[in-house]
């Protein structure tokens, strides 16, 4: 058994209808997708801006409920629990996301919110401490309000008040794309230094294909609400399966141009999730799509530690 | 359409909430019969009367029958002169519908072009003295700037009636009096409404077009800057009517205002219980009417569908 | 830092307060400072006990005029009452009272708003019918029509002070609630397992006190003149007690013979309701500039 092991998470959204008569329509944020993470392990999801990653972050939280399916962290189901269990089960589990000036309230010093949870939990405040220095903030820096901080250090101070509880999994839903390049490299360091110093486990949602490579273990490639493929880090970069996979490394501007592929794919216009496209969802901008891909949904299937939700991906590879 | 059920429903329930909140709170105050008939009536008519409204049958009945006659116009009889207190109230309508009409009329005429001025020149001091002025004007309470008119014009001066009504020179005092707060009201809400108007993109597209200063004001400014106001309008229609009773009371203005205040003073109730609901019918259709407009002049708010945020 | 510097500094600070705040806004807060004082000292600063009857003197208006005299600088009433200690007395009525009415409207109002807000559904719809109710009628004649029927009783009065207004900061209060709780760091402690009222407290109700505050520098200058209105009209307060409203009422009947019965008082209600006015305006600005309107 798995550290986390999600089912076929579905989870449908509703637009109202924009007239008496016609029928409000329902979409699927996420399509069935079912994943295992082990302890201790980076689980990196990429995909384009809707194609339910962040959802799939929420939802593997709690923070959103699922509409189907299942997810067991250590065994236990931590879906539809009542609120007492849910409210115990944050100490396991905690979440870090792109705004971090937006998570912290302004009106209280950055100590007092690395402190709370602790409060919340009737928990002794030693901890602190030892956080900041984790997370290279200076004592005097935490005595300030968010607004006197810069990006990186708020970051910081999420990630430390994520951490104060001791949880086993984090996870990151685009924890360093509003800062620049430089932080950006500094907060990634510091999340690899924090998981192998505590033993976490994390899953990192982003569309920056870069610090997904340097981060994960394994990647999984999302699209339309669907994991398309997914496979340990350096299987995924060096030999993409899915033909999607392969449009978005190629998208990756590379430093030396001799390095890139005679043949540049173009990435097409991202689709409407309110109005997918029969078949394999991908299929109108795959430029290997053949007919069977606009009838039969491709169903996710093992190539040995590698998954992959293709038609075309025989089982000689 | 759907809208307007919505609107419609709602606003019967509001009625019937007034209604209800009477109808208990007369029962709490005691016997209907003694409250709403006059001490002197004969024990028939007592008798009849307590049928009539069936108070020997539990409440709920009773309340049906309270419908039911309210439905039919019968308030119940005034002490004071044993007349049918519908009667009574109804004729003092049109007297405190031009008060009402009239103060309205004077807020607008001043309230709005002050507001429109002062927006246009905003910071100056036409500005400042405008916004002065209505910061006094709505803090002074209008019971006493009628006594201040009074004084002036009626004891000292001598040129206006202190009490009554008929010509234009009884009108005047009462109608400024009740008209200031709200032309000061006014005036505030139309400056911050035509400020934010003016500072909109689609204005100084309108200047950069060459259209002129009037031009501007009255084709892009004013349209969009009254749909706030118009709203505002319709929820003071509450606070006008408030301020009817007392300026009534002040320049003995024989209208509804006036017959509630002594109505009160003496108990009596049929006339009490008929006025509030009357003014519970009129500010449901202020309301509704104002929604309305509201909805015809916004497009925006027509269009109407939510999106779907969750 | 010596004390000596500690106090400059402190000078300085208070120098520059000055400075910067509009002349009209001190003058509003130092007479709202007095009237305060007023409100909890009228008793020992009145010269005289507000009934106290002084048959010799009545009627004598106020000093600079003829016919007045210094034992009574204010004036006196057809009793001979002393003008200036019923004034004291009178604002300390009509203050106390409007506080009460604002306090307890908002906390009404304020605890019935973050019901809606966090209840949701069937509460959100049952709570907004009583805003809408509330506000459908204006309360002064509701208020007008319970104290016919039910009688005017000081509980009773107060009663309807505290209903006073109560809707708007419902609204208010819901309105702010449900946004707030959308905001960032709400749902970040609620992802740290805080359970609902911890956020309430903790981060909402802070953030929120702002508006809300402003509001009830608004709502008080026309509880004041609610209170003033009902007490002219004699259906507040009525003797032998007192308020502003009370002489105003009394005094309208001597205009001739004695203006400044009803004048003096008059122009006390007025100073009150204008200096809160202009603090909530100043306040307003103050909290966020861009609603400088």
């Amino acid at each position: 058994m798995s550290y986390l092991e999600a089912t076929d998470l579905v989870r449908s959204y509703e637009q109202s209808s924009r007239g008496l008569f016609r029928k409000p329509h329902k979409f699927r944020a996420l399509d069935g997708v079912s994943l295992k993470l082990e302890k201790g392990t980076t689980l990196g999801i990429v995909g384009e801006s809707g194609c339910g990653k962040s959802t799939l972050a929420r939802v593997l939280l709690g923070l959103l409920d699922a509409d189907g399916g299942c997810v067991t962290l250590n065994g236990q189901p931590t879906l539809n629990l009542p609120d007492t269990q849910w409210r115990a089960l944050r100490r396991s589990m905690q979440l870090v996301y792109q705004d971090a000036g937006g998570a912290l309230d302004p009106r209280l010093r950055v100590r007092d919110q690395i402190e709370e949870p602790l409060h919340i939990h009737n928990l002794p405040l030693d901890a602190v401490e030892r956080i900041l220095v984790s997370v290279g903030l200076f004592s005097a820096l935490a005595d300030r309000y968010p607004h006197e901080l810069s990006g990186g250090q708020l970051q910081r101070v999420v990630i430390a008040r994520a951490l104060v509880l001791d949880p086993e999994l984090l996870v990151l839903d685009e924890p360093v794309s509003a800062l620049d390049v430089s932080i950006q490299a500094q907060i990634v360091n510091l999340l690899m230094d924090l998981q192998r110093d505590r033993g976490l486990t994390y899953l990192f949602v982003s569309h920056d294909l870069g610090v997904v490579r340097q981060i994960s273990t394994r990647v999984a490639v999302m699209y339309l609400g669907r994991i398309v493929e997914e496979a340990p880090r350096a299987a995924l970069f060096a030999n993409p399966l899915h033909p999607y996979t392969r449009i978005l490394i190629d998208a990756v501007p590379k430093p030396d141009p001799s390095l890139r592929r005679t043949t540049r794919i173009e990435i097409g216009a991202p689709p409407n999730p309110a109005d997918p496209p029969s078949g394999c969802s991908f299929h109108p901008r795959c430029p290997l799509a053949t007919a069977r891909c606009t009838v039969e949904p491709p169903a996710l299937r093992d190539f040995g530690d590698r998954r992959v939700a293709c038609h075309l991906i025989k089982e000689t590879v | 359409m759907f809208w307007f059920l919505t609107k419609s429903l709602r606003a019967v329930i509001t009625l019937l909430l007034v209604v209800t909140f009477v109808f208990f709170v007369l029962r709490l105050s005691g016997d209907p019969t003694y409250m709403l008939l006059p001490d002197d009536i004969d024990e028939a008519t007592r008798t009849f009367y307590r049928q009539l409204w069936g108070l020997d049958k539990p409440i709920f009945v009773q309340y049906l029958n309270y419908l039911g006659a309210l439905l039919q116009g019968d308030f119940g009889i005034s002490f004071r002169n044993n007349q049918d207190a519908f009667q009574l109230v109804w004729d003092r309508v049109p007297k405190t519908a031009l008060l009402t009409g009239t103060s309205l009329v004077i807020s607008l005429v001043i309230g709005i072009p002050l507001g429109i001025v002062a927006a246009l020149y905003r910071d100056s001091w036409i500005d400042r003295a405008v916004m002065a002025a209505s910061v006094f004007g709505f803090s002074m309470p209008n019971f006493f700037l009628g006594i201040l008119l009074i004084l002036i014009f009626s004891l000292n001066l001598r040129v206006l009636p202190s009490s009554g009504s008929g010509t234009w020179r009884h009108l005047i005092m009462p109608a400024s009096t009740l008209g200031i707060s709200f032309a000061a009201q006014f005036a505030r809400y139309t400056r911050s409404s035509m400020i934010d108007v003016l500072n909109k993109s689609y204005m100084r597209t309108a200047q950069s077009k060459g259209a002129g200063t009037a031009r501007r004001v009255n084709l892009h400014a004013l349209p969009n800057a009254a749909i706030p106001v118009i709203t505002i309008l319709g929820l003071k229609v509450g606070e006008l009517l408030g301020g009817a009773v007392i300026t009534e009371t002040v320049f003995a203005w024989p209208g509804l205002g006036r017959l509630l205040t002594s109505a009160v003073a003496s108990r009596d109730l049929a006339v009490v219980q008929c006025i509030m609901i009357l003014l519970a019918i009129t500010m449901v259709v202020a309301n509704m009417l104002t929604d309305l407009t509201y909805g015809w002049l916004d497009p925006r708010v027509r269009v109407g569908a939510k999106a779907g945020s969750r | 830092m010596t004390d000596t510097t500690l106090v400059r500094r402190r000078c300085h600070a208070l120098i520059r307060w000055f400075s910067e705040t509009p002349l009209t806004v001190t003058l509003a807060a130092s007479f709202m400072v007095l009237m305060l004082f007023v409100m909890l000292f009228a008793q020992i600063i009145q010269p005289y006990a507000f009934d106290h009857i002084d048959l010799m003197n009545r009627i004598s208006p106020p000093v600079p005029l003829q016919g007045s005299t210094l034992m009574h600088p204010a004036g006196t009433d057809t009793l001979g009452r002393d003008l200036f200690s019923r004034l004291l007395v009178g604002a300390q009525t009509s203050m106390l009272l409007a506080l009460l009415g604002t306090c307890l409207g908002a906390i009404l109002g304020i605890t019935l708003g973050f019901l809606a807000a966090h209840k949701g559904r069937l509460w959100d719809e049952a709570i907004m019918g009583l805003v809408d109710f509330q506000a459908a009628m204006p309360w002064f004649i509701v208020a007008l029509a319970v104290l016919a029927f039910l009688g005017n009783s000081m509980v009773m009065f107060i009663a309807i002070m505290a209903l006073y207004g109560w809707e708007t900061y419902a609204r208010i209060t819901r309105g702010l609630v449900l946004s707030a709780r959308e905001q960032g760091y709400a749902l970040a402690v609620r992802g740290l397992g805080a359970r609902p009222r911890w956020i309430y407290l903790r981060h909402i109700l802070p953030n929120i006190s702002g508006p809300l505050l402003v509001q009830l520098t608004v709502n008080f200058p026309s509880t004041i003149l609610f209170e003033t209105s009902l007490s002219f009209l004699g259906l507040g307060i009525r003797p032998p007690m007192t308020s502003l409203g009370q002489m105003l009422g009394e005094g309208r009947d001597y205009l001739i013979s004695a203006w400044w019965l009803a004048v003096v008082p008059g122009v006390m209600i007025f100073l009150i309701t204008l200096s809160m006015s202009i603090l909530g305006d100043w306040l307003r600005s103050k909290l966020d500039p861009s609603l400088e309107n």
